[in-house]
């Protein structure tokens, strides 16, 4: 390859990526070495690719990974790191109030996205930070610019950067927004990596600098596009995102290379660093039993017929060949659940859970102002607060010449002084107390209504087809008042929490369709996740309305064990249970004749019982917000 | 700023194109709402038809870019007063495509107070906001299902009546603010209220190329945007500038297409069986009718326009039914085959 031969000193010899012959059949790479490699391509172009979320905790490897890369990086990069309670307007810019003050004009400031134009941002704790830092970063990385309209200031100013979000999720249910996810080139895991593994630095900025200037003449042929794409579908990664990544990656090795062309090794590289963390499926696989197969499926064999600049469209021996190579460096845990048809559940619920953090943010979102006095705890908005004195400053300059007042704030002017004649110092602004303008905030505690749903024996299909309906009608009316719907499931030996809170009719209806149903009536169970998720809400300052839909025949107890009359026992603790936590709760009788056992069962709950043998989803969404007083 | 990504050279995505055409020819279709996932295409898009719009004739020192040949309600106040003395003084500018970004605070969407003029010079004057810099042209919401719930009430409001109207810090003013909403995000990541939802006039799915062939090119596209965004823009310049002639072509044949009372039946029909609510799916499936005839060069609107435009000008307004699994694309296509098979 031209790369070995290429002049520039080349510490690439050792790297699997200089090879344009195909890797040995199950080549290990080292993952040190793969998360140099990430430091050293994403230091050439970090807009270009993006960015790297990095999943490590703290600690000497992350540290010396960070070390690393801004070793790599030109000294006069500009860098930033934000916080994890970073503000809109230090995120964005907006006024300099000390400025604005003192100049007694606006005066704009810039926010660290703009700081950070032409260098890197980290983002410090990135698994927890939700809703408005995650769409401004993300509009930054789209556009290369922020586009600023607050605070009376409106301003465009470039801001192309790459993003280090620093990911400390200990588990599944923690992960950076996808949002953002999608938009950096690379995903390391730095957590399996021990202080021995690591290794010294094997570029120098020389190369960097180097590589940036070779880059823009880097070639890639249509054929290794081609390979890459289709790379992408047979790992079923659905974002158009993730193969530019990699064609932009491919360029930089080559461009780190002293290639002018992108050679097979390059793309292959590539491939493996970008693609491989995002795989959902592998191509050789059959799809998991009993689950539709994932969307993105790879292509079928005579796609469209005409395949031009794709004649090897099927057995391409690249898209081959970087397909071994990926399914070489997945690691044994995330290919056995790829197997099991596992990762998309887990996505699902991971889902679930930013919704719970966006959730928390959206509390307390501000709602206008109102003038009147700064008590404790409250929050003066300034912007505001200046434009209510900015009309009388002429007037209130004018007494304050005339030595008229003592008022304004803050340099008060004693009473004796006046006579005297002392010059006051005077501030170019004068805000006095009537000015203040406090900031509201809207916190209207949210209803959500969990439903626990009797997914068992005969009649459970119609019910379940009634409890779907219900949700979804009651959906459509939450959302205008921007409340939540839950669901959990109970059917054979256990219960299940299939809908975390949600407002989104889309994932509602993805999870009502694969509800299934049939098997034994695990009550007490169903009653058990229900006021645990009821708790949960309670804790977020939500309200709680659990929606028992059952006849109320529980045949299963918490063990999974038969036996009717435990069962039954069991159910009627836990409802008790529910009334201690001072739950609203209604249980709906949906067995053919109203049944003693389910009104019992409502009673234990202090639920409103509704015997409702037919259960029509229209009813029970009017019973439903009557009792939630929607 | 970057030289946007030429509209030309978006591969695919026909549904959204088509709709984003139909907006700029015809700015009374209320809109464009663009949902779907990330990385397709949404954002390209509009900018990208921002960048080849025809220019526009204003009165020349009209803060608020008035229509010179506008009746007088449409006319901001400054130039209602001088209108009729001579005739105004006029300009071509570019039609505005005004971005609200997120995170934007009411005085900058509605306009406020000046506050540079009340600080320094002690007068109170008003300082247009986002909704008269977008008169006359688009204004464009990325992530709009994640707007906060205050700007949308705003927004509704100015959308609905063609003016807005501010009352704030001792300030009176009205203008006018014609606009055409182009919305677009990501409905996994939360629901549009219904209210904001019905004021587009058509809305958009769009999903990722899933054949080989399109992302191929797609990547090598883009690919190659990216590495000279001007040599890019310049290779596809002639192209654009058809898509150009092609609206103007348009919005000139626009008022002599024919719309016939079986046309307007055959609309009707198709809300009722679909159950939309009011009367805005029907008027949104004849004007973006009429626009699709403009388009295409036709004298009238056939029953093969309407075929096309109902899932973009329906999808968004039925009401849900919760034991129908099947999307609301299918629904209408469903109805479209009962009612008027091909």
């Amino acid at each position: 390859m031209a790369g070995m031969s290429a002049p520039p000193a080349n510490p690439l010899a050792k790297n699997p990526m200089s090879g344009s012959t195909p890797p040995p059949a199950t080549p290990r790479y080292h993952p040190w070495d793969d998360a140099v490699l990430i430091a050293t391509l994403f230091a050439v172009d970090p807009s270009g690719v993006g960015g790297v979320c990095l999943r490590a905790r703290p600690g000497p490897v992350r540290d010396q990974w960070l070390a690393d890369t801004r070793e790599l990086l030109p000294k006069d990069m500009h860098r930033r790191k934000i916080p994890l309670h970073v503000t809109d307007g230090r995120l964005l810019g907006g006024l300099d109030l000390m400025a604005t003050l003192r100049a007694g004009r606006p005066v704009a400031e810039h926010g660290l996205l703009v700081e950070a134009h032409g260098g890197v941002i980290e983002l410090a704790m990135a698994e927890r930070v939700r809703g408005s830092p995650i769409s401004y970063l993300c509009a930054a990385l789209d556009t290369g610019e922020v586009v600023l309209e607050r605070d009376g200031i409106a301003l465009r100013s470039p801001a192309r950067l790459g993003v280090i979000a620093l990911d400390e999720g200990s588990n599944e249910d923690e992960q950076v927004a996808d949002a953002l996810v999608d938009r950096l080139a690379f995903l390391v895991d730095l957590s399996p990596i021990g202080v021995r593994d690591m290794s010294d630095l094997p570029y120098e900025i020389v190369d960097i600098v180097a590589a940036r200037e070779r880059l823009p003449e880097v070639t890639i042929s249509e054929a290794q596009i081609g390979a890459i794409c289709q790379t992408a579908l047979a790992l079923g990664i659905p974002s158009l995102r993730t193969s530019l990544h990699a064609v932009r990656v491919a360029r930089i090795a080559a461009a780190l290379d002293g290639d002018p062309v992108v050679t097979d090794g390059q793309v292959n590289l590539a491939a493996r660093l970008v693609m491989a963390p995002r795989a959902t499926q592998l191509p050789s696989m059959e799809p998991p039993p009993d689950q539709e197969p994932p969307p993105p499926e790879p292509p079928p064999p005579d796609q469209d017929g005409e395949s031009d600049a794709n004649q090897e469209q099927r057995n391409d021996p690249l898209a081959d060949q970087i397909l071994d190579a990926i399914k070489a460096t997945i690691p044994q845990d995330l290919l056995d659940r790829l197997r099991l048809g596992q990762l998309r559940r887990a996505k699902v619920r991971s889902t679930g859970k930013s919704g719970q953090v966006q959730q928390a943010n959206m509390r307390g979102r501000p709602a206008g102002v109102r003038r009147g006095d700064l008590r404790p705890g409250d929050r003066l908005n300034l912007i505001e607060t200046l434009r209510a004195a900015a009309p009388w400053q002429r007037v209130r300059r004018a007494e304050r010449e005339r030595g008229l007042t003592p008022g304004a704030v803050p340099v008060p002017a004693k009473r004796g002084e006046r006579k005297k004649a002392v010059p006051v110092v005077m501030p170019r602004v004068a805000v006095r107390k009537d000015d203040f303008r406090i900031q509201k905030y809207k916190h209207r505690s949210e209803t959500t209504a969990i439903f626990v749903v009797d997914a068992s024996g005969s009649s459970a299909l119609h019910r379940l087809g009634e409890a779907k309906g219900a949700v979804e009608l009651l959906l459509a009316d939450c959302y205008v008042r921007r409340d939540r719907v839950a669901l959990v499931a109970f059917r054979g030996k256990m219960a299940e929490l299939l809908l975390p809170p949600t407002r989104s009719l889309v994932r509602t209806k993805r999870c009502l369709a694969d509800l299934p149903g049939g098997g034994g009536t695990p009550l007490a169970s169903g009653i058990e996740v229900g006021l645990a998720l009821a708790d949960a809400v309670k804790r977020r300052g939500g309200t709680p309305l659990l929606v028992l839909l059952t006849d109320g025949r529980a045949n299963v107890t918490r063990n999974g064990e038969g036996g009717r009359p435990k069962a039954t026992e069991e159910a009627l603790t836990v409802a008790r249970l529910v009334r201690a936590a001072g739950v609203a709760a209604m249980v709906v009788d949906t067995s053919n004749h109203p049944h003693p056992q389910a009104k019992a069962l409502a009673e234990a709950m202090d639920a409103t019982y509704m015997p409702l043998p037919h259960v029509d989803a229209g009813r029970l969404n009017a019973a439903v917000k009557a009792k939630a007083g929607l | 700023m970057p030289v946007p990504f030429p509209f030309s050279a978006i591969v695919g995505q026909e549904e959204m194109k088509l709709a984003l055409l139909i907006g700029a020819i015809d700015s009374r279709i209320g809109g464009v709402l663009v949902f779907g996932n990330r990385g397709t295409g949404k954002s390209t898009a509009i900018r990208a038809l921002a960048a080849l719009l025809p220019k526009m004739k204003v009165v020349a020192d009209c803060r608020y870019g008035c229509d010179p040949d506008a009746a007088e309600d449409v006319l901001c106040a400054e130039c209602r007063a001088h209108r009729g003395d001579t005739p105004f003084k006029t300009k071509q500018v570019p039609v505005p495509v005004v971005d609200l970004p997120l995170g934007a605070t009411e005085d900058r969407v509605i306009g406020a107070l000046d506050l540079e003029m009340a600080l320094t010079r002690g007068e109170k004057s008003f300082e247009p906001g986002l909704l008269a810099s977008a008169h006359r042209g688009f204004l464009y919401i990325d992530e709009v299902n994640l707007l906060e719930d205050h700007l949308v009430d705003a927004l509704l409001d100015v959308a609905a009546s063609g003016e807005n109207l501010v009352e704030r810090e001792g300030l009176s003013v009205r203008h006018p603010a014609r606009f055409v909403l182009i919305g677009s995000g990501n409905p996994e990541e939360g629901e549009l209220r219904p209210q904001l939802l019905d004021r587009f006039g058509l809305s958009v799915e769009v999903r990722t190329p899933q054949d080989l062939a399109t992302r191929v090119q797609v990547v090598q596209l883009r690919d190659e945007y990216e590495r000279d965004p001007n040599a890019f823009a310049e290779k596809w310049k002639r192209k654009d500038t058809k898509v150009r002639k092609r609206i103007t072509d348009a919005q000139a044949l626009l008022p002599e297409i024919e719309v016939s009372e079986k046309t307007l039946e055959q609309a009707a029909r198709l809300c009722m069986t679909l159950g939309t609510d009011g009367l805005r799916g029907e008027l949104a499936l004849i004007r973006a009718g009429r626009a699709l005839a403009a388009l295409e060069g036709d004298k009238s609107v056939e029953i093969t326009h309407l075929r096309r435009l109902a899932p973009p000008a329906l999808r968004h307004r039925l009401r849900r039914d919760p034991l129908d699994e099947s999307g609301s694309t299918a629904r209408v296509d469903r109805v479209v085959q009962e009612l008027f098979p091909a």
